[in-house]
């Protein structure tokens, strides 16, 4: 299991006085006599080397005596129209002592928050033992559980992680379409085809989350992006693992059924065969014993399962089980530019994913190799699309996924610079994912055009050979 | 019914921040910096479930105080103020019970209506309690000076006294 996080970063006495010095005035708090707060604003002088402040007694206000009190600074930029940002605060505490017109005390302890050292989504996640203590004591005093809720659309979109189902799109309509091009294609087995890849995905992405939470990932790892740590469903409340397990059980099974139906219907030992090790590396991409992702070979998993299995999948059960070696060839660059999302994830994870023993690429390899593997990697995928069509396997269209070379070339640049940056780096993942969409849509495009070009003008030749 | 002297009205609806001081388990003073949200009668603020051990000392014992204090939250007044009152946590629906005070709050950060139609990305931070404070004593200091004492006002009767 992972250890403890700290709610907020350490602050000790003598650093929480030198913020609080930063501040133009603070704000004094004690308990007065009738046991309500009285906080006022004075300026206070404090030297963090002796760890002494001191200010000028409030006038018409009795500091007490020999108790604690405390002084914080806040501070906020007002944004007109929209709120306000720079968000930081500090809070010292420390025995009174009255001299004449001055109270000073020793800190004696601290606690604050500044937004530029410690992002508000990571206090956030800090603060998420927090909200699931208040959900605890509400239930029980109530006798009847309390949960945090969403929409059940968001709640769906959140478990489920529905928006990266291009993941499968992608490879499974470009087999398809492959198939088609060669002159075999069956509308039904198609879309049940699509249907069973995604309820897979479904599947692995739920399981993911049930086995990362199990295994202590989820709970580690305080900077989760949109991207990256997981659904969070669990960690928030919002489900249960064991309703998470469950709907990956429901997911898995889904598919299983389409799959069974899919063999009844175009079965072939290559279709068997590519089922069962689809089921595999699904299941054991986070499950135990296999457990690929936390030994370092996530990215493979992740290459293979959605990019040549998804691919010649959905490849054979439009060509009862042929196999050729253009689909294979194609389905390659889109295995690396899908594997890269996923390495490109894990690089804000990768202190958390330590913390849980999950070895991934990120965590075994410095800086500078994990960026220029993602550089080395992306311009294989496109060496081998434009390998293919020199060659004759791939059709000269598909040299249409190169306009993506200028995505591949900002994430490349943002990497280095948002390395340490989880939040900096969302934009930079965000590209990456567009680079795999718009790689396979183009691909796709170029296989339309074959499609259009073979029924309009057969004669015009669109492979080198 | 109004129950605060009006410069210190004034003040409560122009801070973006102000400051909630709590006492904790052990007797000690804590403070959380807050939007405070006044409704001409009593002041609310709000409190995510992520950030809610306020709310524990507050069911604990209810005596806080609400400070306005920095003149760059209140659009360069220099007078300050301090509000002393009884508070108590609203929690019905910690999923929407809290977006009733949505109008007032709207118009300190506009932004939150757009976050919250996004509450999907930060699902937690949009659980909440509402904090409600009936005022029962202000201090103000018109020219923020602490070195000067503060005019006190005592909300219930409005009765007026010097410290």
């Amino acid at each position: 299991m992972a250890e403890p996080l700290p709610r907020t970063p350490v602050l000790d006495a003598s650093e929480g006085l030198a913020k609080l010095a930063t501040y133009p005035f603070q704000i004094l708090a004690f308990i007065g006599p009738d046991g309500y707060p009285v906080s006022v604003a004075v300026e206070a002088t404090t030297d963090p080397a002796s760890g002494v402040v001191s200010f000028g007694a409030p006038a018409g206000l009795t500091v007490p005596a020999d108790a604690d009190v405390s002084l914080t600074g806040s501070h906020i930029r007002p944004q007109p129209g929209y709120g306000y940002d720079e968000r930081r605060h500090v809070t010292v505490w420390g025995r009174a002592a009255t001299d004449g017109g001055r109270v000073t005390f020793r800190a004696a302890r601290a606690w604050g928050w500044d937004e530029s050292e410690v992002s508000f989504f990571e206090y956030s996640e800090r603060s998420v033992a927090q909200s699931r203590r208040y959900f605890d004591a509400l239930s029980a005093e109530r006798g009847t559980p309390v949960k945090p809720r969403l929409s059940f659309g968001w709640l769906a979109l959140r478990t489920t992680r529905l928006p990266f189902l291009t993941a499968t799109f992608v490879p499974v309509i470009l087999g398809i379409a492959i198939a088609a091009r060669q002159g075999a294609f069956d509308l039904v087995t198609a879309v049940l085809t699509v249907v069973g890849a995604a309820f897979v995905q479904l599947g692995l992405n739920v399981a993911n989350d049930v086995f990362d939470t199990v295994q202590g990932a989820d709970d580690a790892n305080v900077t989760p992006t949109q991207f990256s740590g997981g659904s969070r469903v669990i960690q928030y409340g919002l489900v249960s693992l064991r309703q998470m397990a469950g709907l990956a059980t429901l997911f898995y099974l889904a598919a299983a059924l389409i799959g069974l139906l899919l063999l009844a219907l175009r079965g072939s030992p290559a279709l068997l065969a590519i089922g069962v090790i689809g089921f595999i590396v699904s299941i054991g991409y986070t499950a135990p014993p296999l457990k690929l992702v936390y030994r370092g070979l996530g990215e493979i998993a992740v290459a293979i399962g959605f990019g040549p299995l998804m691919l010649l999948g959905a490849y054979v059960v439009q060509t009862r089980g042929a196999l050729s070696w253009e689909p294979f060839v194609a389905s390659l660059p889109i295995a690396l530019l899908v594997a890269l999302i996923l390495y490109v994830n894990e690089i804000p994870d990768r202190r958390s994913d330590a913390r849980a023993g999950k070895r991934t690429l990120p965590v075994r390899l410095p800086k500078a190799t994990v960026v220029n593997g993602y550089r080395a990697a992306a311009v294989a995928s496109y060496a081998i699309l434009v390998g293919g069509v020199a060659v004759g396997v791939l059709p000269i269209p598909a040299l249409l996924a190169l306009l993506t070379i200028p995505l591949a070339l900002r994430v490349s640049r943002g990497l280095e610079p948002n390395y340490d940056n989880p939040y900096g780096l969302m934009a930079v993942m965000g590209v990456n994912v567009k680079l795999h969409l718009y790689a396979g849509l183009l691909l796709l495009a170029g296989y339309l055009v074959v499609l259009i070009a073979g029924a309009i003008a057969p004669s015009v030749p669109l492979f080198l050979r | 019914m109004t129950t605060l002297p009006e410069p210190v009205e004034r003040l409560l609806d122009a801070a973006l921040v102000g400051e909630l001081t709590v006492v904790d388990g052990t007797g000690h003073p804590v403070t959380y910096p807050l939007i405070p949200l006044y409704d001409g009668e009593r002041i609310y603020m709000t409190s995510s479930t992520l950030f809610s051990k306020k709310l524990e000392h507050i069911k604990a014992n209810p005596r806080v105080a609400v400070s306005i204090t920095d003149p760059v939250a209140v659009g360069g007044r220099t007078d300050r103020a301090t509000i002393q009152g009884d508070a108590r946590v609203i929690e019905e629906d910690p999923h929407g019970g809290w977006e009733r005070i949505l109008p007032i709050w709207e118009k300190k950060e506009p932004a939150i209506v757009a976050f919250l139609k996004a509450r999907v990305a930060l699902p937690l931070f949009f659980e909440r309690s509402l904090i409600e404070i009936t005022p029962r004593r202000s201090l103000y200091w018109s020219d923020g000076d602490a070195a000067v004492a503060p005019l006190v006002a005592v909300a219930e009767g409005n009765g007026k006294e010097a410290a």
